[in-house]
């Protein structure tokens, strides 16, 4: 049944990793799930020796988590397959959502141009990590299939792990740990933590199909169409004509009996609403909660994915937010395991990513509740919203068939350095930085490319600069720009044409998007993380300041309230 | 005719920030149903009745409370 086949991956015997004692590895990451798969490709992206467990022999069975947002392709630009990801996926910004069959609200999930990547592809997971696995590799990541963690010990500087495989058990160390087994996490079982939150009584069937069909790529939502009554229908282009179709079922549906694809088929039929052939890909019945672990770190092993969070898929809130965890927790590790920069740093990681998973939760939540109302009350509001929403624009932004993945902004992670000057706009201490599109050496480029390997200093200069501006620009020029730091901090000029300033990268902001975007004057500095996040901003360029926000971005910071 | 009722998505809270423009209204409307927990379908209706009469007297201009239930009876 379907069109794709699972590749299986070549097991390798555990000979070289067992050892009397224990090996000790820096970094093992256990589950070779879209998680797990870009902690490593970051990890080696940084420097890091990393070694890859996971239980099983292939990529996702079934297309699971196929919508990959803006901010995901971002993440794995950096990494190396967004490229790729984009060419087989399918790229879309609208969504169109239909009370019976009249469209009622739509959003556009990209309404500025002048962003390198669309507001969201669809693609099957499974093609995600082949690409993910493909790139692993490549750069030296060593992964191992059909290694499954039975035990995991935490000790104060390592964790010791028992590795079952074809070959027998062996004991092996790390002295940090990622854990990113999934939902189920056996491993956050094994070690007796909690993950609470809530339950949702509804049953959800996924049907992956494959057919030819000319609906646009657009992201289409009904509640209670005529060929699904009472119920919620989500339709989604995915690549290579597999069409993602989601029914609601309700708490009472049988989950054994509507798998079956004579159940399937006739809700199908009576959907596309004509004869024309399909082939059922995969067929899976879900039920959901919102949750998460109490703290992300304990001590030298790190949850991250939905290991750590798991929301309803109302909103695609849950790969996105793992390569998010992702691409906060590594550049962090890195540092500490370089040895510049304290443990404490990684503490932040727990706190960034708590605060970002509790908005996904709150996000899903919400929607969960629009889309299934909980009482006679609840549905009645929803459906008078809808009815509003034909006539009024409040009510179609209030109409919520899910609110699709979008970063956090961090305003409170303790990294930040809070504004002294005054800024417009929205790329404040925290927030995830705006793309835009640039000019470098001549040549077409976007601003998130030119971001991201290390701590940034972004100088937005005039095509005449002041002398003021001339001094600053000097002052980045001698080099290092953070004399006492432990880490680099590159310089990064913006300026509105060419310019040639020898040993210093410089981008031009062609359209004015950057300085529009950033709400930048001459002489405006941002200090940026290396995961693409605002840490601080002034009117100009102080030493002093920049290293005192540096110190406090290294993990020098006072312990949270 | 310049209608003096707001249609337009006017959920806001001074002095905070919301970075997505769908926030304040998903905000207000979980409070509303939150507001109804553990009320039966009675208790519910009452509950509504009074907050139509509270926010009624706030917005106290007969002009937008005529046009609002203008705007409320309309079903099509």
């Amino acid at each position: 049944m379907g069109a794709y086949v699972n590749p299986i991956y070549p097991y390798k015997s555990p000979a070289d990793l067992m050892a009397t004692p224990p090996q000790r590895k820096p970094l093992i990451v256990i589950g070779a799930g879209p998680v797990g798969l870009a902690v490593a490709i970051d990890a080696r992206l940084r420097g890091l020796d990393v070694l890859v467990l996971d239980d099983d022999k292939t990529v996702s069975v079934g297309s699971r988590a196929v919508c990959y947002a803006k901010r995901s392709l971002e993440i794995l630009g950096r990494l190396g397959i967004a490229d790729q990801a984009c060419a087989l996926g399918v790229s879309w910004n609208i969504g169109r959502t239909f009370l019976e069959e009249d469209e009622v609200y739509q959003f556009n999930l990209v309404p500025d141009a002048g962003h390198k990547r669309p507001g969201m592809i669809n693609l099957q997971q499974y093609h995600v990590e082949e690409m993910l696995i493909a790139r692993a590799l490549e750069l030296g990541a060593d992964i191992r299939w059909q290694h499954k963690v039975t035990a995991v010990t935490p000790s104060a500087d390592h964790a010791t792990l028992t590795v079952e495989t074809p070959d027998g058990c062996f004991d092996i160390e790390a002295d940090w740990l990622v854990v990113a087994d999934g939902a189920r996490s056996p491993v956050r079982r094994h070690l007796g933590l909690d993950i609470e939150g809530r339950v949702f009584q509804d049953r959800f069937l996924i049907a992956d199909v494959v057919m030819k069909a000319d609906y646009p790529a657009e992201r289409w939502f009904w509640f209670d169409p005529p060929f699904h009554p009472n119920q919620s229908v989500l339709l989604h282009k995915q690549s290579n004509n597999v069409w993602r179709i989601d029914f609601q079922l309700g708490w009472d549906a049988d989950p054994e009996e509507e798998k079956k694809p004579e159940r399937v088929i006739p809700r199908l039929k009576a959907m596309l609403g004509d004869e024309r052939p399909f082939e059922l890909e995969w067929v899976s019945i879900y039920t959901f909660q919102c949750r998460r672990m109490s703290d992300f770190r304990h001590g030298r092993v790190l949850f991250a994915g939905d290991a750590a969070h798991q929301v309803s898929p109302f909103g695609a809130r849950g790969a996105n937010s793992g390569f998010q965890d992702a691409d906060d927790l590594v550049w962090k590790l890195a540092l500490v395991i370089q040895g510049q920069a304290s443990e404490k740093l990684l503490d932040s990681y727990a706190m960034d990513r708590q605060f970002a998973a509790d908005e996904n939760i709150m996000n899903s939540t919400r929607s969960t509740d629009f889309i299934t109302p909980k009482s006679r009350t609840s549905k009645t509001f929803r459906n008078q919203v809808l009815a509003l929403a034909k006539h009024h624009p409040f009510a179609r932004k209030l109409v919520n068939s899910g609110r699709l993945s979008v970063p956090s902004f961090l305003t409170g992670s303790v990294l930040n350095t809070p504004d002294a000057d005054a800024f417009a706009g929205n790329m404040v201490p925290g927030a995830p930085m705006d793309d835009a599109p640039v000019q470098v050496a001549g040549q077409d480029a976007w601003l998130l490319d030119q971001v991201g390997k290390g701590f940034q200093v972004m100088l937005f200069a005039d095509a005449q600069p002041s002398p003021d501006v001339l001094a600053q620009l000097a002052f980045c020029r001698s080099a290092p720009l953070c004399a006492n730091a432990p880490v680099q901090v590159t310089p990064l000029i913006v300026t509105p044409s060419p310019v040639n300033i020898p040993g210093i990268q410089v981008i031009v902001d062609v359209q004015g998007l950057v300085a529009k975007r950033y709400d930048a004057t001459p002489g405006t500095t941002y200090l940026l993380r290396p995961d693409q996040h605002v840490l601080a901003r002034w009117r100009t360029l102080d030493s002093v300041r920049l290293q005192a926000a540096l110190a406090r971005a290294l993990g020098q910071f006072s312990p949270q309230a | 005719m310049n209608s003096p009722l707001k249609t337009d998505p006017n959920f806001h809270e001074p002095g905070r920030r919301f970075f997505r423009d769908f926030s304040p209204g998903d905000e207000f409307y979980e409070a509303l149903i939150d507001a109804h927990n553990g009320l039966s379908d009675e208790q519910s209706e009452a509950l509504n009745a009074r907050l139509i009469l509270l926010l009624a007297n706030h917005i106290g201009d007969l002009r937008v409370l005529r046009e609002a239930l203008q705007a409320a009876r309309q079903t099509d």
